[in-house]
C-alpha cells in the first residue's frame, strides 16, 4: 500500500500499537458507554415499573443514550487519537512527514470510527444482557443514524483539533466540554417540542436533533422519518465542510505563527 | 483523465537551495534575507546563538513554519508547491519533537516507513535498526531506553527513506562523549555511503568543524559569514570555531 492510502494506514497503524499497548485506553473505551447504558437503564425501570409502556420507555431512553454515545465517543475518539500526538510531541515528525493535513484528518477520522465501535458495541451487547433492550431491532435505520452521528463527531472534533493546533493546549477543555453543550439541543431524551419555540429552528440546525426526532419515530410509532435521516445528511455535508475548512484554516494559521514549533505548550 | 504527474526532481540542482527567506512574527524578524544552498554529499554546518534564526530556519525547510518571503528548492523542488512530495525526500531529528514513548523501536520506525512511503518497510526498519545498532531493542518500547539509545532511535527514524537531504538539530546534545563520537562517526559513514546532504545546527563547535565542508553563520536571523571552516578560521585569525563563533556573536569584525 502507498501513497495517501498507505500513509493514512500508517497512522491508524500508530494509533492501533497505542491501543493494543495500554489496557487502561481500552477498558476507558467501554467503560464509560456501559456506565452511562446502565444508568440510563435503571432510571427507565424506576420511573416504569408497572407500565404496560416499560418496555418501550426502556427502549426510547436506552436507544438515545446508546446514540448519544455514539456522537460523544465518535468525537471524542477522534479529537483524542489527534490529543495523543500533542501529549507525546509527535505532532512536529507527522506534519514534516509527506502526510498531508486532509490524510492525517481521515487517518484521525477513521481511528475514532474504530475507537467508537469498540466502545459501543459491547455496550450495545450488554444492553441485551441486561435490559433485554436490542438497539439492533432498529435495522439499517441504525445504520442512519450511527453513520449520521459519526460524521457530526468528526466535523466537531476536526474543529476542535484544528483550534488546538493555533492555540495550544489551553483549548484542550473543549475536546471534553464542547460537544455536551449541544446536547440540550439535540433533544436525545425528549422530543424538540418540548424546547422553546425560539430555540426549535437551532436544534434542528443539528444533524443530532435530526437523529433523536428520528429514532424516537421509529420507535414509538414503528415509521421511519425520511425526512429526518436526509436533513441529518445533509447538514452533516455543511458541518463536515465547515470542520475540515477550520482545521486546514487553523493549521495554515499556527504554520505562520510559528505554533507548530511550540507543540504542547 | 488523467492524473497530473509531480514534477520530477532536477538532477542538476543543489540538493537544497534557499533564496531571500524571510520569517518575521509581528515587528521581530526571526529570519531575515537568507540564501545558501547545499550541495549533495555536503554537510554544511548551522552556527548561531541562542535566537539567531536557526530552529526557524528549519522548521521552515521541513515546511512547519511558513515563511513571510523566499523559497526553498530541494532537489529543485519548491516546498511550497509539491510539499508531500518534497518532504518524501527529506527527514529530521530535533530534541523539539520527540517519538511516542509507548510504541516500540519496531513499531515507531514502522509506523514512520510507511508514512514516507518506504518499498519494503520490514526490511529497511532492519537494516537501518543494524546500521545503528538497535537490532536488539527493536520490541522494546522506546520509553524504556536510555537517552542515548532514544537518539539513536531518532536517528533512524530520520534516515528511514534514506533521504536526499537530513536535517539534523542538535543530534548529539546530552549525549555522552563516546557516545556523541560514535553518531559523529556514523554520520560521516552514512554521507560519505549515501551522497546525502546535511545540515547541521549545533553549538559544539568541535562537531562543526570536525563534520562540516562549510559553516553558515546566523545572527539575528541573517546570514553574516558562509565559510568553509578553515577559511572562517583564517579569515577571523583564530585557532578553533568557538573563538570564531564568539567574535561573531558579539558582533566583532573579522580581521581580513
Amino acid at each position: 500500500m502507498s501513497g495517501a492510502l498507505g500513509r493514512i494506514g500508517a497512522l491508524a497503524l500508530r494509533h492501533w500499537y497505542l491501543l493494543r499497548s495500554s489496557w487502561p485506553r481500552l477498558v476507558d473505551l467501554v467503560y464509560w458507554p456501559a456506565v452511562q447504558m446502565a444508568t440510563w437503564g435503571f432510571i427507565t425501570l424506576s420511573l416504569t415499573p408497572t407500565s404496560g409502556d416499560a418496555m418501550r420507555g426502556v427502549a426510547t431512553l436506552l436507544g438515545a443514550a446508546i446514540l448519544w454515545d455514539v456522537l460523544l465517543r465518535a468525537q471524542l475518539g477522534t479529537t483524542m487519537s489527534f490529543l495523543e500526538e500533542m501529549y507525546s510531541r509527535n505532532l512536529g515528525h507527522l506534519l514534516a512527514s509527506p502526510l498531508r493535513p486532509v490524510e492525517m484528518m481521515l487517518a484521525l477520522g477513521f481511528v475514532g470510527l474504530l475507537r467508537t465501535l469498540v466502545g459501543m458495541v459491547p455496550t450495545s451487547l450488554l444492553a441485551i444482557w441486561f435490559f433485554g433492550y436490542s438497539v439492533y431491532d432498529m435495522g439499517l435505520a441504525l445504520a442512519a443514524f450511527f453513520a449520521v452521528l459519526v460524521a457530526m463527531g468528526w466535523a466537531i472534533s476536526f474543529f476542535i483539533a484544528g483550534l488546538i493546533m493555533r492555540v495550544g493546549l489551553g483549548a484542550e477543555a473543549l475536546a471534553w466540554g464542547l460537544v455536551f453543550a449541544i446536547a440540550p439541543l439535540s433533544a436525545v431524551f425528549y422530543p424538540v417540542a418540548v424546547l422553546p419555540e425560539f430555540l426549535h429552528p437551532v436544534a434542528y440546525a443539528l444533524p443530532s436533533a435530526h437523529v433523536f426526532e428520528g429514532m424516537r419515530a421509529l420507535l414509538l410509532t414503528g415509521t421511519f422519518d425520511m425526512r429526518h435521516l436526509v436533513m441529518g445528511a445533509l447538514l452533516d455535508l455543511v458541518y463536515l465542510g465547515l470542520g475540515i475548512a477550520a482545521f486546514l484554516g487553523f493549521h495554515g494559521a499556527a504554520r505562520r505563527n510559528g505554533r507548530l514549533l511550540q507543540m504542547g505548550e | 483523465m488523467r492524473p497530473v504527474p509531480y514534477p520530477a526532481p532536477h538532477p542538476l540542482a543543489p540538493v537544497l537551495a534557499i533564496d531571500g527567506l524571510v520569517k518575521h512574527y509581528g515587528p521581530v524578524k526571526a529570519v531575515d534575507g537568507v540564501g545558501f544552498s547545499i550541495a549533495a554529499g555536503a554537510i554544511t554546518g548551522l552556527l548561531g546563538g541562542n535566537g539567531a534564526g536557526k530552529t526557524t530556519l528549519i522548521a521552515m525547510i521541513l515546511g512547519l513554519v511558513a515563511p513571510t518571503a523566499g523559497t526553498i528548492r530541494v532537489a529543485g523542488l519548491d516546498i511550497a508547491e509539491t510539499p508531500s512530495r518534497v518532504r518524501a525526500m527529506m527527514n529530521f531529528s530535533s530534541p523539539y519533537v520527540d517519538l511516542p514513548h509507548r510504541l516500540t523501536v519496531a513499531e515507531n520506525l514502522s509506523v514512520f516507513a510507511r508514512l514516507y512511503g518506504v518499498a519494503e518497510p520490514r526490511r529497511q526498519v532492519a537494516e537501518v535498526a543494524e546500521s545503528l545498532d538497535l537490532a536488539g531493542l527493536l520490541r522494546r518500547p522506546l520509553g524504556k531506553l536510555s537517552a542515548g539509545q532514544r537518539t539513536r532511535v531518532a536517528l533512524a527514524k530520520a534516515l528511514i527513506n534514506r533521504p536526499r537531504l537530513l536535517l539534523l538539530d542538535e543530534p548529539t546534545a546530552s549525549l555522552d562523549p563516546d557516545t556523541a563520537d560514535w553518531v559523529r562517526r556514523y554520520l560521516l559513514d552514512y554521507q560519505r555511503e549515501s551522497g546525502a546532504a546535511i545540515l547541521l545546527a549545533s553549538h559544539n563547535m568541535a562537531e562543526v568543524e570536525r563534520l562540516c565542508a562549510d559553516v553558515v553563520m546566523l545572527r539575528a536571523g541573517r546570514v553574516v559569514d558562509h565559510d568553509t571552516p578553515a577559511g572562517l578560521l583564517a579569515r577571523y585569525g583564530r585557532d578553533d570555531l568557538e573563538a570564531v563563533f564568539l567574535d561573531i556573536a558579539r558582533g566583532r569584525e573579522r580581521e581580513t
